[in-house]
């Protein structure tokens, strides 16, 4: 299976252990991961706060590289390049004269013809293949999956899973052997967009989703936005100084790693603030899961 | 108290109400002030106008109060309101379009540190064509004026591998920036 | 030669202030065949008539075009007129120079002008009318109750009362619907039940009301007057005759954790069983699905099958080989009274609608509806009238009352209000005080509809006597923290976020038609909105009528309707038929489709096309009686005169008394001459 890739700007830099992991997975998943060929930003929260026609125009020629260079569907696994991508495909599909303008505007020819996916709903779909692959070294833990905002919503949009009740996160999880745990605040948001601007709120909004999986039971939050994980790793390494409990804090790709085995460097677990130590001591020596190449 | 506005705005040009449904596509009057938005708004909290009361004072048309809200720049746009709107009114989007409108007819009300980032972020962009993320941040604090904020960051997001030191510009740099322009242009044709 | 006569009104000042009607009736007298034309102050009043009278008999007139305001005004008047005078009244007709001309225009010349051309065509077209008779169809004097709810139990105790013999089918196994549910009703708080019951037994013991429970209505044919129902009586498995409802079988029964529906899933019930112990006709039912007996019999178990209800019967009436048996019965009028069914809020929708993932999509324990609340209110409810949580039957002390879930919310696809949840969930706050002493009920609304007599009073009542909070608002979401459920609203009154515990929460669900609808309203041709509830066929002047004539409508098969308002309906609609049924014979104006059999090939496209199946077949055949050919024929009684078949007809050999094509190209030829 070959599936177009659009990394995007954080798994090429903050993010990076996002991109590590999920080429780590693909691989044993037989997933080619084809790069688009000099890929630009989608223009983030700060295009479609002050441009919306750039938030439109910036994803647009992403999806027109990906047409010119072959590609039936594109997998974004940053949730906010999702969110952008999968908008603006949106956008211009149920707006005619939008559709008509953008040729020029990105001044290449495009006929938005390329689906946009994340990468809960791809490997979601190669579920199976993650079972068999899959030992036991997950067994006993506990995952809480959050999906935030920009995976799920707009339903109109994110189409792949019912937006108030999603549910492929958690097979997924079930699937690496993991246990997903039931909670409240899996689909709050975490304050990504004011990350930098405004660092109180997304304190405040982080915390109570830390507090709510730690009541649940959660060895671990599961997320697929690097947004999401810088502010619940990044932000709580000062509560962890401070004498907190540590919840580590995994992007999906790096757990289904581990539940085939990978090392946990090869997965770029180093690169968190906020210790994976814990639930890697829990993890059961990679020599009782399947041998992985 | 506030006295109500005439219905045409008073100025000959439209009302807020039609130039945001001319924006977004939706129609701001299909709102009743159930409160469903804002219920479930995860800023409510934090802000002046919720977006319940955004919708209400884009039905007044009280232009130069809701461009001058620091309320609207701090929406997440986490679309919960979106999705839980009986009425489809989407108040993210209408949010949005005021951003917009604010920052081309009351720049001086933007918020110095998102005003900051987003102009941070967006010149990395039209830079490089990607986001250069140590670029952003010393433009972001040289902008903002926050420049010991979250400076225990940068060492440890270099030590983890986190942060390149060089930009690398993509090929088609010239092709983002015409697009940069082009969507720029466009923004100030519009009547 | 044709002799028209042209009556141009003035209408005081309506039509003479803007049209000159001397220089109409000037410029109409020079036509040819126009025989007569003057003006009149009032047309329509004796004097007028009488200046039509006398022309008819003067100049012999063979047709009469009167100019003046609509037909729906004052057709009627000028055609008996006319046919006092002996002319048919069919020969006259009325060109709109009010609405059509007077009223919508300010130039004088040219609004003349117009009135003239309206005037002309219409000229045109009575010199080709023929006489027509008004059509007589004889009138059955029984009516059809589809729907025992109180709408149905009114309508037939009305009809019947009033002398008509009624048939009155129920799909359910006793007569009642929801109001036999409801524990106390708005706005006096008097018991459902105890003013309900009485009006059931007084159903089955009426002599002219044949009671027919457990029952459906599998077809309907023929036209007003004249309906031939097809019904259904589904199999009992118990033979009504003999039953004498002592209650042995149920007791005998060993499947006894059936969800009974009447308590909306929250008692049990067995697999024998009646409703409710006041049930009408108390005679029980075998329910298939869930009888150990048939259960077994359909895994082949020859033996050994269960078979104790049997055993338990001292009359033998227990008969598991019953089926379903099907009769034909003629009627006169039918009556709709199918009443409504509540959304649900989970995840499975009909087409359409979306459910409530942000209330947990009906996953959430202690999470009901209204009727649900009005089980654990009711005296003879699962809980015997005290209020306790379903999942563990604790007291709740704090209830949260939900209005418009599901009602008023176009994105999740029903954008009506369903108009009676103001009320009844005023009703609720006021039962859980009652009986709940220290409990507090919190309701999050939008806004109070309290708009029927002591309606208001009451919702206040609700909250200044018995402590009802209410908070305008709606709720974002709802989930679960231990046993508590958290309500996430907004007060839009104080502006501010509100999170409140609740024990037990309440959703006053939207009332939506009853499923099926659509089918049994193709069966009648009537017609139902978006949203499958019945149309009536004027909003404000024929409330209870259907657009097919003999078919009426009561109760909240309709639109969201309350008890009064249900009743109010039911009462109107028997009066209704009382009146139809007070004649020998109907009369209907004579503008129906007619075939002609000698043209018609036998297409039959009218047949297909027809939107009240009025077309039906019949054989031509010669003088030794051999088979000709299979034409198409109308029934006048069950014709509107829509056209459709005329305009479908690839022969013309169809085609509408008083608007055949070439009366109305007739029309058309003189206005573009």
């Amino acid at each position: 299976m070959k599936v177009g890739y659009y990394p995007g700007c954080s798994l090429h830099g903050t993010s990076r252990e996002f991109d590590e992991s999920l080429r780590a997975v693909a691989e044993v998943l037989g997933v080619e991961l084809a790069e688009i060929d000099d890929w630009s930003c989608c223009g983030a929260t700060s295009a479609h706060a002050t441009n919306h026609l750039l938030s439109v125009a910036l994803p647009a020629r992403n999806l027109a590289l990906a047409e010119s260079q072959g590609h039936a569907e594109v997998l974004a696994p940053c949730a906010a390049c999702y969110n952008r991508l999968a908008g603006a495909r949106h956008e211009i599909a149920t707006d005619a004269a939008l559709a008509a303008r953008m040729p020029e505007l990105i001044g290449r020819p495009f006929a938005n013809t390329v689906a946009v996916r994340n990468v809960v709903e791809v490997l979601h779909g190669l579920l199976p293949t993650i079972r068999v692959r899959a030992g036991q070294p997950l067994a006993g833990i506990k995952v809480a999956c959050y999906y935030g905002c920009l995976l799920v919503r707009p339903a109109e949009v994110c189409s792949f899973d019912d937006a108030e009740d999603p549910v492929t996160m958690e097979e997924v999880v079930s699937a690496t052997g993991a246990t997903p745990v039931a909670w409240d605040m899996r689909l709050e948001c975490c304050g990504g967009a004011l990350s930098v601007s405004r660092t109180r709120s997304v304190v405040r909004l982080g915390r109570a989703i830390l507090n709510d999986a730690r009541a649940a039971g959660a060895d671990a939050i599961v997320v697929a936005c690097p947004m999401c994980h810088s502010n619940l790793d990044f932000r709580q390494s000062a509560m962890v100084r401070r004498g907190e409990a540590a919840m580590p804090v995994l992007f999906l790709s790096e757990l289904v790693g581990l539940a085939f085995g990978v090392a946990p460097d090869r997965l770029g677990l180093r690169r968190h603030f906020t210790s994976a130590r814990s639930l890697l001591d829990r993890v059961q020596p990679p020599a009782a899961a399947r041998e992985v190449r | 108290m506030n006295s109500m506005e005439p219905a045409h705005g008073g100025h000959g040009r439209p009302t807020l109400a039609e130039e945001l449904r001319r924006a977004t596509g939706r129609n701001p009057a299909r709102c009743y002030q159930c409160g469903k938005c804002s219920a479930g708004c995860p800023m409510a909290s934090e802000t002046a106008l919720r977006p319940h009361d955004v919708m209400r004072l884009v039905s007044q048309d009280r232009r130069e109060e809701l461009l001058a809200a620091e309320s609207i720049w701090l929406c997440l746009t986490c679309e919960t309101c979106v999705d839980r709107c009986p009425n489809e009114c989407d108040p993210a989007r209408t949010i949005d379009a005021l951003r917009e409108m604010a920052s081309a007819e009351a720049p001086a009300s933007v918020p110095r540190a998102l005003a900051a980032f987003h102009r941070s972020f967006l010149d990395q962009v039209r830079l490089t064509g990607r986001l250069f993320e140590l670029g952003l941040m010393a433009e972001y604090k040289l902008r903002s004026g926050a420049l010991f904020a979250d400076v225990t960051a940068a060492p440890g997001m270099v030590s983890r591998g986190k942060l390149g030191f060089v930009p690398h510009p993509i090929k088609g740099v010239k092709e983002v920036r015409r697009i940069f322009d082009a969507c720029e242009r466009a923004n100030q044709e519009k009547p | 030669m044709a002799r028209i006569g042209v009556f141009v009104c003035h209408c005081g000042e309506n039509i003479g202030r803007t049209v000159d009607c001397a220089r109409v009736a000037e410029e109409l007298g020079k036509l040819p065949g126009v025989a007569h034309a003057i003006d009149y102050k009032y047309m329509c009043s004796d004097p007028g008539q009488a200046l039509i009278k006398q022309a008819i008999a003067e100049k012999k007139l063979t047709g009469v075009v009167v100019a003046a305001c609509s037909p729906h005004m004052h057709e009627k008047t000028f055609r008996r007129a006319c046919g006092s005078a002996g002319l048919n009244p069919f020969l006259c007709e009325m060109a709109n120079v009010r609405e059509h001309c007077s009223w919508i225009h300010e130039d004088r010349d040219a609004a003349t002008d117009k009135a003239v051309d309206l005037a002309r065509f219409i000229v045109e077209k009575v010199k080709r009318n023929v006489p027509l008779e008004t059509i007589r169809i004889p009138v059955t004097k029984r009516a059809l109750v589809i729907g025992g709810g109180i709408a149905g139990i009114q309508a037939a105790l009305d009809l019947a009362d009033g002398g008509a013999e009624v048939i009155l089918v129920e799909k359910e196994p006793s007569i009642g619907g929801h109001m036999s549910q409801l524990s106390e009703t708005f706005p006096t708080l008097d018991c459902s039940q105890c003013i309900l019951t009485p009006r059931m037994v007084e159903v089955y013991q009426h002599p002219n009301i044949k009671l027919m429970a457990y029952s459906e209505v599998a077809e309907v044919g023929g036209y007003i007057g004249n309906f031939d129902v097809k019904i259904r009586q589904k199999a009992r498995y118990v033979d009504a005759a003999n039953c004498n409802g002592c209650g042995a079988c149920q007791k005998a029964c060993i499947v006894r954790k059936v969800p009974s529906e009447f308590d909306e899933k929250l008692g049990k019930r067995t697999a024998i069983y009646v409703p409710f112990p006041q049930a009408v006709p108390n005679i029980p039912v075998i329910d298939r699905a869930s009888c150990a007996y048939f259960k077994a019999k359909a895994k082949g178990v020859k033996k050994d099958a269960c078979g104790k209800c049997k055993e338990a019967c001292s009359k033998g009436a227990i008969d598991y080989e019953q089926a379903d048996t099907f009769v034909t019965e003629k009627v006169g009028a039918i009556v709709v009274a199918t009443g409504y069914t509540l959304y649900s809020i989970g995840k499975d929708q009909p087409e359409g609608l979306r459910g409530y993932g942000e209330y947990g999509y009906g996953t959430i324990p202690d999470v009901i509806d209204g009727l649900q609340f009005e089980r654990l209110a009711s005296a003879s409810g699962p809980t015997a009238g005290k209020i306790l949580r379903p999942s563990d039957g604790k007291e709740p002390k704090r209830i949260v009352f939900l209005q418009c879930v599901g009602s008023r919310d176009p994105a999740k696809g029903i954008e009506y209000c369903s108009k009676i949840c103001c009320m009844y969930v005023a009703k609720h706050t006021m039962l859980y005080r009652h009986k709940v002493h220290d409990g507090q009920a919190t309701v999050f609304y939008m806004d109070i509809r309290a708009n029927g007599k002591g309606y208001d009073e009451f919702v206040r009542r609700a909250i200044e006597e018995d402590g009802a909070r209410y908070v305008r608002g709606r709720v974002s979401r709802m989930y679960r923290d231990g046993e508590t459920i958290k309500v996430q609203g907004f007060d839009t009154l104080s502006g501010e976020p509100v999170v409140i515990d609740a024990d037990m929460v309440v959703l006053a669900t939207a009332i939506r038609p009853q499923p099926g609808i659509e089918q049994l309203a193709q069966k009648l041709s009537a017609s139902y909105d978006a949203h499958g509830f019945f149309n009536e066929a004027h909003p404000k002047l024929r409330p209870v009528e259907t657009n097919t004539a003999g078919v009426y409508l009561a109760g909240a098969c309709q639109a969201p309707r309350d008890i009064p308002d249900s009743v109010a309906m039911a009462s109107a609609a028997a009066a209704k038929i009382l009146g139809l049924f007070s004649k020998a014979e109907l009369e209907r104006e004579p503008t129906v489709a007619k075939v002609d059999a000698a043209l018609c090939a036998g297409c039959f496209h009218c047949e297909r096309v027809c939107p009240y199946g009025a077309i039906t077949r019949i054989e031509v055949r010669d003088r030794k009686g051999n088979l000709v050919k299979i034409v198409a024929e109308v029934n006048p009684g069950v014709c509107q005169g829509c056209g459709t078949c005329q305009a479908t007809c690839p022969s013309k050999s169809v085609e509408l008394q008083g608007f055949t094509d070439e009366q109305i190209w007739s029309e058309i030829n003189a206005l573009l001459a």
